[in-house]
């Protein structure tokens, strides 16, 4: 009799992020996707005999904003290091990079996970250095090199194998990268090539009491959230199928193991062991001074940090009353989150209001465009004059809709809604008198839904809505709905009566 | 002997036209150059250029310019967009690179005009020249002697009157040593005080552009010239630049020199012994004094300096690879195979016995041991060094054990050749200036040098002594026959 199984996958990633910055990281070449090859290199990026690095003060800013939103501790003193390698596209044959100080260490990044629970990932370290070029292949008989990207600043993250499934890798990048654009310290495009993962894969397997873990493969060169998902996926099957096919097929007596990620085959392949070590020889880079941060620096880039997405998320949810889905996309971009936060300032109403006008007809609007809500329309001034008019009743639901996409078509500027309420005609009768005189005239020439409502057990419910409707035709719109209800219900009701 | 000071002047003043001093620095290298072997590359075309550059300037631009028509040698380490960098490589036999150096650009602005590279060890490896894929240089006093190095070229250039000043590189002693064989001035600033900008590298930390000329007054000029702030090069300091000029004429009266027996020790000949102990009798005649100090890690700099130099420079020297630029082998099959072969073929000996060095010194499991403690050593030796010039202004030594030594003499002996590094070291390792001054000839009419040291940014003070030192002696006015 076989004893039953148990299975845990252990999955530690190493990512790496492209920084948002003008230039490269220790030259002054602009950071150009797509541009012609070797349009964008100086002797510096070159590698070229003589030409010494100079750090770009902006790309370390960038990754210090980072690791905090990381909940990374700062080292005060770190510094760069050379690693040796020879590579056609690593014209110096060493990446500069940082070895045994990363600027941030020891953080952590917390994801949703089974049952409303969250759950934390460490991150080990997070580190700067620079990219190497490509090598193009695509020419028959020769191989050619573009230093283009030779230079570009990477932020390499590397998290605690605090990971157990497929899914929460996947909740974790994509987490990530939401975090870095939300600091505007990456595009962090996929596209582009912008974020590159990890994952290093094993698997804890229990057989009767007794534990045995599969050697730790490296899945490398991930260039999407779902080759993440697949390749561990893959890899938490593949190494319970070899182990189970050789018992020797264990950490420390198998050896570790490169491998790379087959998208047509759905499968991870094999590249080579890790037995045979690079042995990269780092050492300081004597042509770079080490950088120093003070506790103070460091506060005041805290300080600036925008709220993290999670953070605002919860925050819209318990102190609004959004539901997640709504939070989520008012979230989702970083100039709408703070556009809401700005028109609403604190007003849970208000709150209820702009969800719904946002995330309708104006979000739809931006989407047609491909813009976001707070680019075409970003004055909150503007915002929460139409909000409060809409929750005041000045102007009713629809009108303030069709103003807002009114506004959305014409300007990017201060709108003053009330006055274009007024030219519109828009701004509601709350003279109680009128209204009234609308509901008569309007019973009068619906005797059939009146009769409905009166009798009609089917469509009783209906008919009051129907009516409303009609009033606020015979209006023009500029009826208040909610004291025309109220007026067609007591009419309705006085008519039972008699 | 015509002085960079004395040139400059005339041709400030209008006495003489730039293309004539071009000129006669272009002649004495066509009459004298085929024998020594001083220069690798002449750069005619470009000198004359800027030396009508120059004549054609308004008058008054033109007293502005502090090295105007003054030609000048640069080492082939330095980059120049208008004639190849080789560093005297097989590697770079045909890199011309595409930007200056920022000592290149100095010169440039100041009207110096620069016309041709010298010679050197492969890569600024070595102390004789002899290791150069180019061609031997001689030394001018004995042309069956080395010249000194790795700055050779630049020495003899100086010292054989075909130019009145040059640039050299230091990363243990290779402008002093030269200058001592040479029978010239020469200064290694402090660490930072020049860009390194477009210095192919050798030894990054250790690594100095400085002058070489006849009198301390024209060195005093050159480094005004090339001294100060590059944001170019990060280990670049912006502290204020010193005029070096102004403050040659101060009295010397009551300085205080250091003087370290472990400098005076076994293994320093008797006729160098004889005429820097008369140079430090000298001193004492112009009102300094002298005073016994003890540097006692002297004998660790060696070991500690060829772990560090080899280390950087194996690194340094991984970017010659066949791929970008420099010399390719025509025969390799695939990457791996033409990496190796490029850099067998392309490196001559020493480059290689130091790669070899450095990547052992770097390699896991050997890092601790050996780069890591010596860089431990490194920090004891400035330290050691500190605490002497609390008491002390200079430190006076000997720049070599030796006077010059006979071509391949010692080509087999590479140990020999590194142990005669010991006195010029430790101001590498520490950072802080040195220079060596002619101070008399041997017994065989060969010249020594005397070495001064100083702390961190004391050029002005050093070149301050030196040129006291020179007014009061001869020996830079001996020329070579």
């Amino acid at each position: 009799m076989v004893a039953s199984l148990t299975t845990k996958t252990i999955v530690g990633l190493e990512i790496h992020v492209q920084l948002a910055t003008r230039t490269k990281l220790f030259c002054g070449c602009a950071l150009e996707f797509g541009a012609t090859p070797n349009s964008r290199t100086c002797p510096v990026c070159l590698g070229l005999p003589g030409s010494l690095p100079v750090m770009n003060r902006a790309a370390f800013d960038a990754s210090v904003r980072f690791a905090l939103a990381m909940n990374c501790k700062i080292a005060t003193y770190t510094k760069w290091d050379r690693k040796s390698y020879y590579y056609p596209d690593l014209p110096k044959n060493y990446q500069i990079s940082q070895y045994d100080l990363p600027l941030g260490y020891e953080g952590y990044c917390d994801i949703d996970g089974d049952e409303g629970q969250s759950k934390r990932i460490r991150i080990r370290r997070a580190h700067l250095e620079e990219d190497a070029g490509k090598n193009l292949h695509d020419v028959p008989g020769c191989s050619l090199v573009d230093l283009n990207r030779t230079g570009t600043p990477l932020l390499e993250i590397v998290t605690e194998p605090d990971i157990d499934c497929a899914q929460d890798a996947f909740d974790f990048c994509t987490g990530l990268q939401k975090l870095a654009v939300y600091l505007g310290v990456s595009e962090a495009s996929m596209q582009k090539g912008q974020m590159r993962f990890e994952p290093n894969i094993n698997v804890e397997i229990t057989r009767g009491g007794e534990v045995f873990r599969t050697p730790i493969a490296e899945v490398k060169n991930l260039n999407s959230f779902r080759a993440v998902r697949d390749a561990i996926e893959y890899e938490s099957k593949r190494q319970v199928q070899d182990w189970l096919a050789d018992e020797d097929y264990v950490f420390g007596k198998a050896s570790n193991e490169n491998r790379g990620w087959n998208a047509d085959k759905q499968m991870t392949e094999y590249q080579r062991s890790k037995e045979a070590a690079h042995d990269y020889r780092y050492f300081p880079d004597p042509d770079l001074m080490p950088v120093t941060t003070t506790a103070d620096w460091v506060d005041s880039v805290r300080k600036e940090l925008p709220e993290s997405p999670t953070v605002r998320c919860d925050r819209l949810v318990s102190a609004f009353g959004l539901s997640q889905g709504d939070a989520d996309l008012i979230v989702a971009d970083r100039g709408d989150a703070e556009l809401f936060d700005a028109a609403v300032d604190g007003d849970k109403k208000l709150a209820k209001r702009m969800t719904s006008l946002m995330l309708g007809a104006a979000k739809k609007s931006a989407n047609d465009r491909e813009l976001t809500v707070s680019t075409v329309l970003p004055s909150a001034t503007s915002w929460q004059q139409l909000v409060r008019m809409v929750e005041d009743g000045v102007v009713n639901a629809s009108a303030g809709e069709r103003l807002l996409l009114e506004a959305m078509e014409n300007t990017a500027g201060e709108i003053d809604f009330e006055q274009m309420a007024k030219d519109r005609n828009l701004v509601q009768v709350q003279d109680v008198g009128q209204m009234s005189a609308w509901v008569e005239q309007v019973f009068t020439e619906n005797d059939g839904a009146v009769q409905d409502a009166l009798s009609n057990p089917k469509k009783a419910k209906a008919a009051p809505g129907f009516l409303t409707g009609k009033v606020m035709q015979v209006s023009g719109g500029k009826a208040d709905p909610k004291v025309v209800r109220q007026l067609i219900a007591a009419k309705i009701k006085e008519m039972q009566t008699e | 002997m015509t002085t960079a000071r004395d040139i400059s002047k005339s041709v400030r003043d209008g006495n003489a036209t730039a293309v004539d001093t071009a000129k006669s620095a272009l002649n004495a290298i066509a009459e004298q150059d085929e024998e020594l072997g001083a220069f690798v590359c002449v750069c005619e075309e470009h000198a004359l250029a800027q030396a009508e550059r120059i004549d054609a300037m308004a008058a008054d631009e033109r007293k502005k310019l502090s090295l105007a028509g003054v030609p000048i040698a640069l080492k082939d380490n330095i980059c120049t967009e208008f004639a190849p960098t080789t560093c005297a490589s097989k590697i770079l036999d045909t890199f011309k690179p595409p930007y200056s150096a920022h000592v290149t650009e100095k010169l440039v602005d100041a009207g110096a005009i620069i016309v041709g590279k010298t010679n050197l060890d492969e890569f600024a490896m070595g102390s004789s020249t002899e290791n150069s894929a180019k061609c031997i240089t001689r030394n001018p006093w004995d042309r069956d002697r080395v010249p000194g190095g790795s700055s050779g070229g630049s020495a003899v250039s100086v010292a054989s009157g075909m130019t009145p000043i040059a640039l050299g590189s230091d990363t243990g002693g290779s402008i002093r040593q030269p200058a001592s064989l040479t029978g010239v001035v020469g200064l290694k600033p402090t660490y930072g005080r020049v860009s390194r900008y477009g210095l192919v590298a050798f030894g990054s930390s250790l690594d100095q552009i400085g002058p070489f000329a006849r009198t301390v007054e024209d060195a005093a000029l050159l480094l005004n010239v090339i001294a100060g702030a590059d944001s170019r090069d990060s280990t670049c300091v912006s502290a204020d630049v010193d005029d070096y000029v102004a403050s040659l004429s101060e009295p010397i009266t009551g300085k205080k020199i250091g003087i370290a027996r472990e400098y005076f020790g076994e293994g320093l000949a008797d006729g160098t012994r004889k005429q820097v102990e008369a140079a430090l009798d000298k001193l004492r005649e112009l009102g300094a004094e002298t005073v016994e100090i003890k540097l006692p890690l002297t004998k660790y700099g060696i070991a500690c300096y060829y772990l560090i130099a080899t280390a950087e420079a194996s690194s340094n020297l991984a970017r010659y690879d066949g791929v970008h630029y420099g010399h390719r082998s025509q025969d390799a099959g695939d990457i791996v195979e033409m990496y190796s072969a490029s850099r067998e073929e392309g490196f001559g000996p020493e480059v290689k016995r130091r790669i070899m060095l450095g990547t052992y010194a770097l390699s896991s499991g050997y890092y601790d041991a050996y780069y890591l403690r010596a860089m431990k050593v490194r920090t004891l030796l400035r330290r050691d060094l500190e605490n002497a010039f609390a008491k002390v202004d200079v430190i006076c030594s000997p720049v070599t054990p030796d006077t010059a030594f006979k071509i391949g003499e010692k080509s087999s002996d590479p140990l020999a050749m590194y142990l005669a590094d010991v006195y010029t070291i430790t101001a590498n390792l520490a950072g802080i200036p040195a220079m060596s001054v002619p101070c008399g000839f041997d017994g065989a009419g060969l010249p020594v040098g005397l070495q001064l040291m100083g702390p961190a940014f004391s050029e002005a003070m050093l070149l301050n002594v030196a040129h006291q030192y020179q007014i009061y002696t001869n020996h830079h006015e001996r020329v070579p026959s």
